[in-house]
């Protein structure tokens, strides 16, 4: 018996229903989890997507692309594989797809975290036979501290900014984390600013109903009080010269990646704040075990080590080479 | 605990010296002198001995946590560090209902474990690991651990130190010299206007020189400055008071035992005398650094050792002088003091340090490229006027260095860094040609590239592997290194059959394919 989804050059690939999940190569019929970079390609002939994520797929994939969208839980057929998208909780939009053929359910998460996060549905396990998780963190030494202690120490890093005259700029990825992180920040300490990446899915994000503070594009903003404003930029506005014209200021990066030390000192920033839209080692393990599935593909991330856990743990477990990349690999 | 974990987490969050020393002033202005003096102690550097080794403290943290010991491997690659992997791993208890200070933490749960068994440490350890909320828990790993690396030197500490007192910092850097316990007494006594009970042994802070990178002739004229022969021996501090020796290296650790020769020698030394200089293996002349260290780490000196590498002091500075501090009189002076001292002394395992001659700086470039026939690394450059200054400082004193030895060799094995380099690939094994046309291992070196240079080295070392040795990878030989080192021995425990001394990266020769990296023979040809 052949399986459901199974990993090709291209991206996953349902051979019975012919569509691809997440492809990295254009296809005719792409299934599309989420509209992060490593999970898209343009060029599809179709993309079946969740409702939700209308507004930003545009701004990604443009006006003239085919979207199918579909509300979550609502299933469609390819050649009579039933498909339906579940909420997956990691940005705007985002789902797990689930397939089902001939009584064999099979879940592919994407990426997906179970922390809450104001700006999108929140995580829903599936029950299924056959679960495709990520393990971008998938290591014990990831566990998030509760977010509303995190968004403290931003308030606070922020006003003792103030104090010391310096502005804050606070990094975080353009699609999803930022908006997080602007729903997560008192707007009452001071103005906030944002990066042309940042504004654009702000305003896709205001479209689709989510309710984000007041923010302004940073290139339109004239005599602006640098010293006691909020900056949220795009990771890649790093080390660039955009960042000249806030004079004193202090950097933080807002990652799971953060919980290391070591790499923050190596990405040369002076704070890091540990908020991932990932799950963490026991979420992940959580919710692979909510699933119920007997048999998990682990495809980015810490994969070897993942599959190997659960393999001692009694399931049947392997990694499979994928091009996903998880959470913001700048280096 | 807490606050002295948020001072941490402050000076762990800047890179700016300012800043740092704004975070250091905070906390020694509120502190108690008894959590002051620990915070000093651990600050600048000093440790008390480690009780336990780093696989016992993993073994304990890992069955804790409850994780196999392939996982606890894979954690440790991904974070490079042992004290904050274990902090990772175990759950954060939340904020702890005891607040007790630093002094207590480190007097009642980390010094008693040096008297401790297993066991006890175990149980001890245990329980520290449960109550500390994740920062506090880190820096208390970093404190049994060693390796307390916050990018604060002990000069940072003392400029904090002396920006919320009335004491001057070169006082205060007097007064951290030597052998201290870490007392409320002693933090109050560092702030305190005058002591007046300067211990006995107490050394002066070393005066250190800048290396010369431009032309000397950039100095002014020559007869401005005394020359003498860059000895590749121990820097230190042999200092008579009250019929007592004392021998300090620049360490700052009392050395006095482990070479009674020279011991015996400043027996002769008036009291009230303290010369700088560099202790020597010597006999007749200087012999190479290699014999000196095999008395350096030895406290059992038999007579056969004691016979076959003699060590001597090679003066070159006085800073006491008849009881007096001399460092504010110029140097021209102390050398005319030295040499009497040095003369009525009368010993041959107290060296005056010789004066190199020659009236141009041509004649000085001429005696420097000769450096290595003397067993000597280069000439110091010291301006006859100058002041005996507070560490390394730029304008009066230089070391003008031999060029180190220079060799293009082969990538071939490649670890990960640790720290700030944790999970990257920047502790690298370069190999030369042998005799048979193979690639044979010849020296190892960690620090050269930039960032950029890191990555990209890194990037061609993952996708480069042919093999793995645990945490080490064998890669395709393809790029090329340029490898200074400062001196070469023969050696019959490496491969290659030499041995090399700081050897370090210079460049990335992308210019050069591997078939023109050098060869064993060529080394070979540079040992004297």
């Amino acid at each position: 018996m052949t399986d459901l989804l199974m990993p090709t050059e291209k991206g996953f690939y349902c051979p019975p229903g012919d569509f691809y999940i997440d492809p990295w190569q254009p296809v005719p019929r792409a299934v599309i989890t989420h509209v992060h970079a490593d999970h898209y390609t343009p060029g599809c002939g179709a993309y079946t997507l969740s409702a939700a994520s209308e507004h930003i797929a545009r701004v990604r994939l443009g006006p003239q692309a085919n979207l199918r969208l579909l509300p979550y839980r609502t299933p469609v057929t390819f050649n009579g594989v039933t498909v339906s998208l579940h909420p997956a909780g990691h940005i705007l939009g985002s789902a797990q797809v689930r397939v089902e053929h001939q009584g064999e359910v099979w879940v592919l998460s994407g990426d997906y975290k179970t922390d809450p996060d104001p700006t999108c549905a929140p995580f829903e396990p599936v029950a299924c036979d056959v679960f495709i998780t990520e393990a971008t963190f998938g290591l014990p030494i990831y566990h998030w501290p509760p977010q509303a202690a995190v968004f403290r120490q931003i308030n606070a890093w922020w006003q003792d900014n103030q104090s010391q005259g310096r502005a804050s700029i606070l990094y975080g990825y353009a699609l999803g984390k930022a908006q997080r992180l602007l729903m997560g920040v008192d707007p009452s300490i001071g103005p906030i600013y944002t990066h042309g990446a940042v504004e654009s899915i702000n305003d896709a994000y205001r479209t689709s109903g989510v309710d984000l503070p007041p923010t302004a594009y940073a290139l339109e903003a004239e005599d602006a009080d640098w010293s006691r404003a909020l900056i949220v930029a795009p990771p890649s506005a790093r080390g660039t010269r955009w960042l000249t014209r806030f004079g004193p200021q202090a950097s933080g990066y807002c990652s799971g990646w953060m919980t290391v030390r070591g790499t923050r000192r190596r990405w040369s920033i002076d704070r890091g704040f540990v908020i991932s839209d990932h799950v963490d080692w026991a979420q992940m393990l959580g919710a692979v075990r909510a699933t119920g599935a007997q048999r998990v593909l682990v495809t980015h991330g810490y994969t070897a080590a993942v599959a190997r856990w659960l393999r001692e743990h009694g399931l049947d477990a392997a990694a499979v080479d994928t091009r996903y990349r998880g959470e913001d690999e700048a280096s | 605990m807490r606050q002295f974990a948020e001072l941490y987490t402050a000076l762990d969050a800047t890179t700016k010296t300012n800043e740092k020393i704004r975070h250091l002033a905070g906390y020694f202005r509120q502190a108690d002198p008894a959590d002051g003096a620990w915070a000093v102690y651990f600050l600048s550097g000093r440790r008390p001995r480690r009780a336990m080794s780093s696989r016992q403290l993993a073994e304990w943290a890992r069955q804790l946590a409850g994780v196999p010991e392939w996982l606890f491997g894979e954690c440790y690659d991904a974070v490079g560090d042992l004290a904050e992997t274990i902090t990772l791993l175990l759950p954060d208890p939340g904020d702890p209902p005891a607040a007790e200070s630093l002094h207590w933490w480190v007097e009642e749960t980390i010094l008693p474990l040096q008297t401790m068994d297993e066991d006890q440490q175990r149980a001890l350890i245990t329980d520290v690991w449960n109550q500390l909320p994740t920062r506090q828990r880190f820096v208390w790993n970093k404190l049994i651990t060693g390796g307390f690396r916050v990018g604060v030197s002990q000069k940072l500490v003392m400029r904090a130190l002396a920006a919320i007192s009335a004491v001057d910092r070169a006082t205060v850097a007097h007064r951290m010299m030597g052998d201290w316990q870490p007392t409320p007494a002693f933090f109050s006594g560092l702030l305190a206007e005058e002591t007046g009970d300067a211990d006995l042994s107490r050394p002066y802070p070393f005066y250190l020189a800048y290396p010369l990178e431009d032309d000397p002739a950039a100095l002014g004229p020559r007869e401005n400055w005394q020359a003498e022969w860059k000895w590749d021996g121990i820097r230190a501090q042999v200092i008579r008071r009250q019929g007592q020796t004392f021998i300090w290296s620049r360490g700052e650790e009392l050395v006095t035992d482990r070479y009674p020769e020279v011991t015996a020698a400043a027996a002769h030394l008036p009291d009230g005398t303290a010369i700088d200089g560099e202790l020597l293996a010597w006999d007749a002349e200087v012999l190479h650094f290699s014999l000196l260290q095999k008395r350096i780490g030895r406290k059992n000196l038999t007579n056969k050792l004691l016979a076959e590498i003699p060590v001597a002091l090679m003066a070159y500075d006085l800073i006491e002088h008849a009881g007096r501090d001399i460092r504010g009189e110029p140097l021209a002076a102390r050398r005319a003091w030295l040499a009497e001292t040095v003369a009525a002394a009368g010993s041959d395992r107290l060296l005056l340090s010789p004066l190199v001659g020659g009236s141009t700086w041509a004649d000085l470039e001429a005696a420097r490229q000769n450096s290595r026939a003397h067993n000597v690394e280069g000439i110091m450059l010291k301006r006859l006027e100058s002041v005996y200054k507070v560490g390394r400082k730029r304008g009066d004193w230089w070391k003008w260095k031999v060029d180190p030895y220079t060799v293009d060799a082969v990538l071939i094995y490649a670890q990960r860094g640790s720290g700030r380099r944790a999970g990257l690939y920047t502790d690298y094994t370069f190999a030369v040609w042998d005799d048979d046309g193979e690639l044979v291992t010849f020296a190892k070196a960690y620090s050269g590239l930039t960032d950029a240079e890191i990555r990209e080295v890194d990037a061609f070392v993952r996708r480069s592997t042919q093999d793995r040795f645990g945490p080490v990878r064998a890669v395709t030989p393809e790029l090329v290194f340029e490898i200074a080192f400062e001196d070469l021995r023969p050696s019959n425990r490496h491969k290659s059959g030499i041995a090399v001394r700081f050897p370090r990266i210079v460049r990335w020769r992308r210019d050069k394919p591997i078939e023109e990296a050098d060869s064993l023979a060529t080394i070979r040809a540079l040992l004297r």
